[in-house]
């Protein structure tokens, strides 16, 4: 049994930053992550929208801070069950471990949907239909190139997977992946310059700092193709290429281009913790994410006393945005401890 | 002669009711297309009279149909039909025996023992009156459940009963009327005249002479106003389809068919419904997705008053399980069809920016995926595995350009533009000469099978995967993996294959589900049902995957690539497509076998 002044689930950006704050804060904090390694998402990530900060620079500042001595991490610990006592949390991990804490945090963040329920765009049946995030992995590697060892001359992303869709049971949007196609696009531009890029679009949402400068330059400077309408089905080529059908929604036009990858930007749900542990805690809300007490004032607080909420498990943000976010619950949880003590 | 001024009202009534019924008969024959009075003179003296006549006494007397489905409600409609017809045919005989001719007056039978005391002996009299009684207390213990299923229905194992119009009710409370007034006026004159049976006289064991002499009269009237009633509203109720269904069984047995259009042979059927409710109960979008008054009774009750509203005409998946359901028989799918279907074309087809300009030539099969099974790749992969395993050359003809089979617009009654596909495809089927078509979605097997007069044998892959294992051409690894199949509602209950998946499935352990075959539930995503919002599918495809998934079976197999996809976003269990399972458990063939070479593409002269 370990007890803690602040326990928190999840050891994403959003976990870790409250870690931190709150350490800062004279607190001991116990990180709980179910991973091997800590930073969550942020580890697929090569580059940041939108001004291209190398990810690793975010990993290793994020990596660096966990050196704090009031904190400790606790990797491949996955927590299972949640109990409450009068002014207590307890936390029983899958490895048999227990942890206690007055305060607890919640910050299981989210998962990309998974583009087999989408079977007409071909995911799993065809290789050279890939995820965001096997892109990311590619444009880590600085090698962009098709599972067939093809020269890669055209790439199409495709937005709004899993998100926005009725048939899938998912209407919202994900927020994030507009501005992280733009991105994308502009990283496969830089290793292949002579590459066509196509991006399939329904609204192109660029609501942040820089993204509409980005989204405009990336069609001015990069020359990235944008088609307003859904990639409605894909098939093989008998080079093994793809052939995407779509219509032009513009200019009411069917079309029918080939392309030797296709890269699914695929949006955001709840991860499985959130679902699993928001259900148990009897605080999940609308597609399963955790439900914050007050949207416009008390949004890290959930329904139970000493339970917090930070980053998306609540809804789908940005990495500034969890991470503020996060910081906000250290506060908000700070004062609440001293309520207690007092 | 024996007359009195209380059977005038019977009189008018049975007149009345011949004449309607002579007129709307000749207005429903008059309305029926070339066909079918083709149909009618071709078959009008022959054996198949003889079959429709025994039809008659089976389905609309005896109903064993209805008693099939439940023994309850089947005694109910027996009861009151066969029992009534016996009353009918033995009051007839009776008054025969008694009036020595076949021309006594035909009140006589029905008011008999009014004139007929014991002190006026004839052949027969004990046996007559006996049957009399009996069958009337056949025909009161009909009306006895009839009474209570109204109340409460689910005593005759229904969860839902029509609900009726002003006019249904009147011929209702005057049927109810007949039989107990019946009973009560024999009693009050078996009081008087001692004529009655074992029930009538038993029934006038509680009536003093003297109240008998006061309440005789009344009593006889009231019997006769009450028969009076039900006959002058029977046409404009739905008693009327009595009368309706006798005509139906007759032209069926004949050869007329229903077609996708409006004739006098749809009137005979809308009026052929006895809005008995059973097809309610077989509804869907009724027990899992609360769509009220859409159901087929209320369908062809609207239809029939002319008060049909688009949403009732469209908000039906077409699924087919009323139409098992309706003991009449009456075509429910195939008549909401014809409802649909537009009387002008509506706007010219889009497909023109398709060239479609040629055909392979020198191939054995056409495999033809359709436009649902190109949004799952996985059972086209799955195909072009099984054909390259047997060793079979095809043409995949909608592999890059294609239109569609044309069948969901025709759904939606866009005939004209879906006979334009017809065209369109047919000329590319004809064309390759090749000698079978494949497809593997259900909604173009039927589209070919019912709209194109295809000159090449057809088969959906589940059939055509089954001959392949027959003939030894492919074979599968057994696997202990429980599965349940679900018939896809176009595959079963419209295109009647139900045992070929079964035998190619035999390979794993495959589970009974509660709704099989041709009680096989819809998955909600039915593409003719335009209406329906995506909440309401749901509703349809969780219902459908709870009973499927009742075994827990490690996966539920379909073909039909609209039934997986729904199932599949139902997120319960893995979902596979038939030709996925088997391409998966494929025993590996020994010798590879050539394909023969991919033949040359040849195009239409412009
Ligand atoms: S951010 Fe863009 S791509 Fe993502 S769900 Fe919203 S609209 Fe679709
Ligand atoms: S359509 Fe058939 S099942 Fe439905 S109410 Fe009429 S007779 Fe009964
Ligand atoms: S076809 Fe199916 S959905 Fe339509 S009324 Fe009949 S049972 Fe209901």
């Amino acid at each position: 049994m370990t007890a803690v002044d602040v326990l928190v689930i999840g050891g994403g950006p959003a976990g870790l930053e409250s870690a931190y704050s709150l350490a800062n804060n004279g607190y001991d904090v116990a990180v709980l992550e179910k991973e091997k390694n800590i930073c969550g998402h942020l580890n697929q990530a090569h580059s940041l929208f939108p001004n291209f900060q190398n990810a690793s620079e975010v990993r290793s500042a994020m990596i660096d801070k966990m050196t704090h001595p009031k904190i400790s991490i606790h990797n491949d610990t996955e927590a299972i069950r949640i109990k409450r006592d009068i002014d207590k949390w307890g936390v029983e991990t899958g490895s048999g471990k227990e942890f206690m804490a007055p305060a607890l945090l919640l910050a299981t963040g989210f998962k990309s949907f998974d583009p087999k329920y989408k079977e007409e765009l071909g995911y799993g049946i065809y290789d050279n239909v890939i995820t965001t995030t096997q892109f990311e992995a590619m444009c880590q590697k600085g090698s962009i190139v098709s599972p067939h060892g093809q020269k890669v001359k055209r790439i199409a992303f495709l937005n709004c997977v899993g998100s926005r869709d009725e048939k899938v049971g998912n209407h919202y949007c994900s927020r994030v992946c507009c501005i992280n196609a733009v991105k994308q696009s502009i990283e496969a531009k830089k290793v292949l310059p002579e590459a066509d890029i196509y991006c399939f679009y329904m609204d192109i949402r660029m609501a942040g700092q820089f993204y509409e400068e980005l989204y405009r330059k990336s069609q001015e400077v990069y020359n990235v193709n944008y088609i307003r309408g859904r990639i409605s089905e894909v098939s093989p080529t008998i080079d093994k290429r793809l052939h995407v059908k779509c219509e032009d929604t513009l200019s009411q036009t069917p079309m029918k281009i080939t392309f030797d990858i296709l890269v699914l930007m695929t949006g955001i749900e709840a991860s499985l913790g959130t679902v699993a542990l928001g259900q148990q805690l009897n605080i999940s809300g609308e597609y399963n994410f955790a439900k914050s007490l007050s949207l416009h004032m008390a949004d890290n607080y959930s329904s139970h006393k000493g339970l917090f909420l930070a980053g998306t498990c609540k809804r789908p943000l940005t990495l500034p945005e969890a991470v503020a976010d996060a910081r906000s619950a250290a506060g908000e949880i700070k004062n609440y401890l001293k309520t207690l003590k007092q | 002669m024996k007359f009195h001024p209380f059977v005038i009202p019977f009189i008018a009534g049975v007149v009345f009711l011949l004449i309607l019924i002579v007129f709307r008969l000749k207005q429903w024959l008059k309305g029926l297309d070339r066909k079918q009075h083709f149909f009618v003179k071709q078959n009008f003296l022959s054996l198949k009279t003889l079959y429709a006549i025994v039809e008659v006494f089976r389905e609309s007397l005896l109903h064993f149909k209805i008693y099939r489905k439940n023994p309850v409600l089947g005694y109910m409609h027996m009861s009151l039909a066969f029992g009534w017809f016996m009353l009918i045919v033995f009051g007839k005989v009776k008054s025969v025996l008694y009036a020595g001719s076949f021309f006594e007056p035909m009140w006589l039978s029905i008011f008999f023992n009014f004139f007929v005391t014991s002190n006026e002996p004839y052949p027969y009299a004990a046996v007559m009156t006996f049957l009399m009684d009996f069958f009337l207390l056949i025909v009161l213990s009909g009306l006895l459940i009839a009474f209570v299923k109204r109340i409460y229905s689910r005593l005759v194992g229904m969860k839902k009963t029509t609900k009726h119009i002003l006019i249904d009710r009147i011929a209702l409370v005057a049927l109810w009327g007949i039989f107990p007034l019946r009973l009560f006026a024999e009693a009050s004159s078996s009081a008087l005249y001692e004529n009655g049976g074992f029930l009538t006289a038993g029934v006038a064991q509680m009536f003093s002479e003297n109240f008998a002499s006061i309440v005789e009269l009344p009593l006889w009237w009231a019997y006769s106003l009450s028969l009076s009633i039900f006959f002058f509203t029977l046409p404009f109720s739905r008693y009327m389809h009595i009368p309706a269904e006798v005509v139906m069984i007759f032209l069926k047995k004949w050869g007329v068919k229903t077609n996708e259009h409006h004739s006098g042979f749809t009137n005979i059927q809308l009026h052929a419904c006895a809005k008995c409710g059973i097809c309610i109960d077989a509804c869907q979008l009724d027990f899992a997705a609360s769509q009220k008054n859409v159901q087929s009774a209320y369908f062809i009750g609207d239809a029939r008053y002319n008060k049909l509203t688009e949403d009732v005409v469209n908000n039906c998946l077409m699924c087919g399980r009323c139409h098992e359901a309706c003991p009449v028989g009456i075509e429910l799918t195939m008549i909401r069809q014809q409802y649909r279907n537009k009387k002008e074309m509506p706007g010219k087809l889009y497909y023109n920016y398709v060239d479609l300009n040629g055909y392979h030539a020198n191939v054995d099969i056409i495999y033809y995926a359709g436009c649902m099974t190109h949004l799952t790749p996985g059972i086209i992969i799955s195909m072009k595995k099984i054909f390259q395993a047997a060793g079979m050359s095809y043409w995949f003809m909608d592999e890059e350009k294609g239109v569609c089979c044309g069948r969901p617009l025709r759904q939606q009654g866009f005939v004209q533009q879906a006979k334009d596909l017809v065209h369109k495809n047919l000329r590319m089927i004809h064309g390759a000469n090749a000698k079978l078509l494949v497809t593997s979605c259900p909604i173009c097997y039927v589209s070919f099978k019912e709209e194109y007069a295809l000159q090449i044998p057809l088969m959906h892959h589940t059939e055509f995967i089954e001959s392949l294992i027959d003939d030894k051409k492919i074979s599968l690894e057994s696997k202990a993996i429980t599965a349940v199949y679900h018939d896809p509602c176009e595959l079963g209950r419209n295109a009647q294959i139900y045992d070929a998946p079964r035998n190619v499935l035999k390979h794993l352990n495959l589970k009974t589900s509660k709704c099989e075959k041709n009680n096989g539930l819809c998955c909600g995503s039915s593409l003719s049902n335009a209406v329906l919002d995506l909440d309401h599918q749901i509703k349809v495809r969780d219902n459908a995957l709870n009973v499927l998934l009742e075994k827990n079976p490690d996966v539920l197999v379909t073909a039909c690539p609209m039934c997986k996809k729904a199932f599949t976003h139902g997120h319960k269990v893995a979902v596979m497509d038939i030709a996925e399972v088997v391409a998966k458990h494929l025993n590996e063939v020994k010798t590879k076998k050539q394909l023969s070479e991919k033949p040359e593409m040849i195009t239409f002269a412009k």
